[in-house]
């Protein structure tokens, strides 16, 4: 059997190197894929099409196998973030204090549905399982920093400095 | 490294440490970070250096009382500040050693002084990411005890001893876990630490994962000395980032101490750990679930047996164990297995860490010994229900727990109690619910979680959450009747007989424990159209003139 030459990177991107780096210090073992498909989302935001069709064929995995972890898994993500990511925390402790309310009014003030990026990409809105800051309900996750006893006002202060810049 | 080098390295800390006056240590755990604790350590190293005087300022993980937090413990007087801010870093300094500053000072004896610390005796007082730091509060000791002066059968005999059992939620009891795992025959076996910590509302193990990261990795070796494995893995939630990368300066300083690697210790045994990243998926802290993430698949559960000890990670004898129960390895055979086996109730041994949330004046992190009464630990430990409201129900095990009403609060905690009550232990996630949330609508929530966490292989989870989801949901609305409630109930228990993996088998948990002790609630709200807690919003009904 030749042996197996992996598919040339898909375009000069330097963050394919990343990608391909995470696949050759595994060896190219199949059971790297969700590392790999980590590695893709942190470097590039979000896996597209050609970045899963390259994954899949890099690791020898069968493309329906590899999508079906992609999809399988919440915290990969098919569409690509907004410029702004604002995550309620949906966990119990939250949910206790009230995180229906937070999700409510950011829907409200952006107009769309949670998972959803408003249209002009500027803001996406994401809620999370639990981010584990479960002492200062209710959390949101403003761009990656923690919020802790959130409220409704406090929310829509936030998304409207977005909006301004 | 030899057990001199250890105590070499252990001397060399506190000699250093002795240099100084004072030590202010600063709580840098998520809930502490979020407040600014990285602004204000930063302000009191500069208050230190423009003082002069000789104070040792330290990062630590996890203090505990995170509603209070910031938090800063001036050592050697061990007392505590809330709420401190970057420009109380002045005085705070220039007050060291006279006369606490007034205003920041917190009473929280009440808090500490029914909790025992065993998992969590380094947290706040040693820096997560200097391995010496944990050497010198006998970190590693264990280990190289075991290398040098015990056979694996020793260290098995000494945790069952102990009876210790396995604190991810099950309760299955570690040492007999461990000897099957030791008994099976293989040339290559693994050790694989559960930190998925999926349950919504639970942080204890990310709170050690990130304190006392060494302290894992200790016990995992331990662990493989005792199976006969040589490789190691922790699957860490992505959702935990800094978990990620405490463990991974953790694993890297240990292998550069040769403390992992090959012949520890000068030994034949070699042993390494590698890090694997979960993608939230809840179903995967079920241990099979979790085997097959490792192996890059979705995460789906399969029947046993096979168990994971005969055959689990790529087909070998592997052994599983939640970050909680590695975490309590170290100390036991440090300590003996007697000293373990003495604290706790009659089958619920040693102590647990639970995560405090919810409607309750303390949030945070607490240790307690098992058997422990609930109502002290709600009342004593964490300050009783704020704001006027009257206590409901605590809820614990997460989404495969079950809500506690006020009148059982007296039941000491343990695993068969809480089993008992209808409830779990669950990994130690303890919410605390007060007069304004409605449990119907509680239970909608968990079954609402359970459905979009199923992961579809089996029917009875797959299509039983998402039509109890939508009777509950009719329920809530003031649509549902009382046959709702009665197929409601059939449900649960097709759902819990049936279903394939523990997540199935819980998911009616929450519903159960509400309609067993808050029935009346239901009841409300299909004969009477009322959400007693005011929670719910009904669907507007004709009146019949």
């Amino acid at each position: 059997m030749p042996a197996f030459t992996p598919p040339p990177l898909p375009s000069d991107d330097k963050r394919w190197k990343i990608v391909n780096g995470t696949m050759r210090k595994n060896g190219f073992a199949r059971h790297a894929l969700i590392e790999t498909l980590h590695t893709v989302q942190s470097s590039f935001g979000y896996l597209d099409d050609d970045a899963i069709r390259f994954v899949a064929q890099s690791l020898r995995v069968p493309l329906s196998q590899a999508y079906g972890v992609v999809t399988f898994y919440h915290y990969f993500s098919l569409k690509p973030p907004g410029k702004h990511t604002v995550t309620v925390c949906a966990g119990t402790a939250c949910y206790i204090k009230g995180a229906d309310k937070l999700i409510a009014t950011a829907e409200k003030k952006l107009g769309i549905a949670q998972g959803q990026t408003t249209k002009d990409g500027n803001v996406s809105l994401m809620v999370a399982r639990c981010v584990g800051a479960c002492s200062r309900a209710p959390v949101s996750l403003c761009d990656g920093q923690i919020m802790g006893e959130m409220s409704s006002e406090q929310m829509i202060e936030q998304l409207e400095r977005w909006t301004v810049e | 490294m030899t057990i001199e080098e250890l105590e070499q390295i252990a001397k060399s800390v506190q000699q250093e440490n002795a240099k100084y006056d004072f030590e202010l240590n600063v709580c840098m755990d998520l809930a502490c970070a979020s407040q600014g604790a990285d602004k204000l350590k930063d302000a009191l190293v500069k208050a230190v250096e423009a003082s002069g005087k000789k104070v040792l300022v330290r990062r630590t993980g996890c203090m505990g009382p995170c509603s209070h937090g910031p938090l800063v413990r001036v050592d050697p007087q061990e007392s505590m500040y809330s709420k401190v801010k970057a420009q109380h870093a002045e005085k705070i300094v220039e007050q060291l050693g006279g006369e606490p500053v007034a205003g920041l000072q917190c009473d929280l004896n009440e808090h500490f002084d029914s909790q025992v610390r065993v998992v969590l005796e380094n947290a706040g007082y040693i820096d997560p990411e200097k391995i010496d730091d944990y050497i010198s509060r006998d970190g590693y000791k264990a280990l190289l005890t075991v290398l040098t002066e015990m056979t694996p059968q020793g260290v098995i005999h000494r945790i069952t001893e102990s009876g210790l059992r396995g604190r991810g939620g099950g309760g299955y009891p570690t040492g007999l876990k461990w000897s099957t795992v030791a008994k099976s025959q293989g040339d290559l076996k693994y050790v694989v630490c559960n930190g998925d910590e999926g349950d919504p509302g639970a942080f204890m193990d990310r709170s050690v994962m990130e304190g006392d990261p060494h302290r894992v990795i200790e016990g995992m070796a331990i662990a493989a000395y005792a199976v006969g494995a040589n490789k190691g893995f922790i699957y860490v939630r992505a959702e935990y980032p800094v978990a990620v990368s405490r463990l991974t300066t953790a694993i890297r300083e240990a292998r550069r101490r040769g403390l992992l690697g090959n012949n520890i210790c000068n030994t034949p045994f070699n042993f390494d750990v590698e890090i694997r990243l979960g993608a939230g998926a809840f179903v995967c802290g079920e241990e099979t679930a979790l085997l097959a993430s490792i192996e890059g698949k979705r995460g789906t559960p399969r029947s046993r047996p096979p168990y994971p000890a005969m055959s689990g990670l790529f087909g070998k004898p592997t052994l599983i164990n939640n970050v909680e129960t590695y975490a309590n390895v170290a100390p036991i055979v440090r300590n003996g297995g007697k000293w373990f086996f003495n604290m706790g109730s009659e089958r619920s041994k040693g102590t647990k860490v639970f995560a405090l949330t919810g409607k309750i004046a303390n949030t945070g992190l607490v240790e307690v010994p098992m058997g422990i009464k609930l109502r002290e630990i709600i009342e004593r430990i964490g300050g009783g229900v704020p704001q006027g409201h009257t206590f409901k129900a605590v809820q614990t095990g997460g989404p495969s727990g079950g809500c506690i009403p006020a009148e059982m609060l007296d039941v000491g905690v343990s695993y068969d109690a809480l089993l008992k009550m209808g409830s779990i232990m669950g990994s130690g996630g303890m919410i605390v619910m007060d007069d304004t949330s409605c449990m119907v609508n509680v239970a909608k929530f968990f079954i609402e979680f359970c459905m979009t966490e199923s992961c579809g292989k089996c029917i009875p989870c797959r299509a039983g959450t998402a039509q109890m989801y939508t009777l509950l949901t009719r329920i809530c609305t003031g649509t549902g009747t009382m046959d709702d409630l009665e197929l409601l109930e059939q449900l649960c228990s097709t759902v819990k007989e049936a279903s394939l993996c523990g997540l199935g088998q819980t998911a009616p948990n929450p519903v159960l424990s509400t309609l067993k002790y808050f029935r009346n609630e239901y009841i409300d709200h299909i004969l009477h159209k009322r959400c007693p807690a005011g929670v719910c919003t009904m669907e507007p009904v004709e009146v019949v003139a």
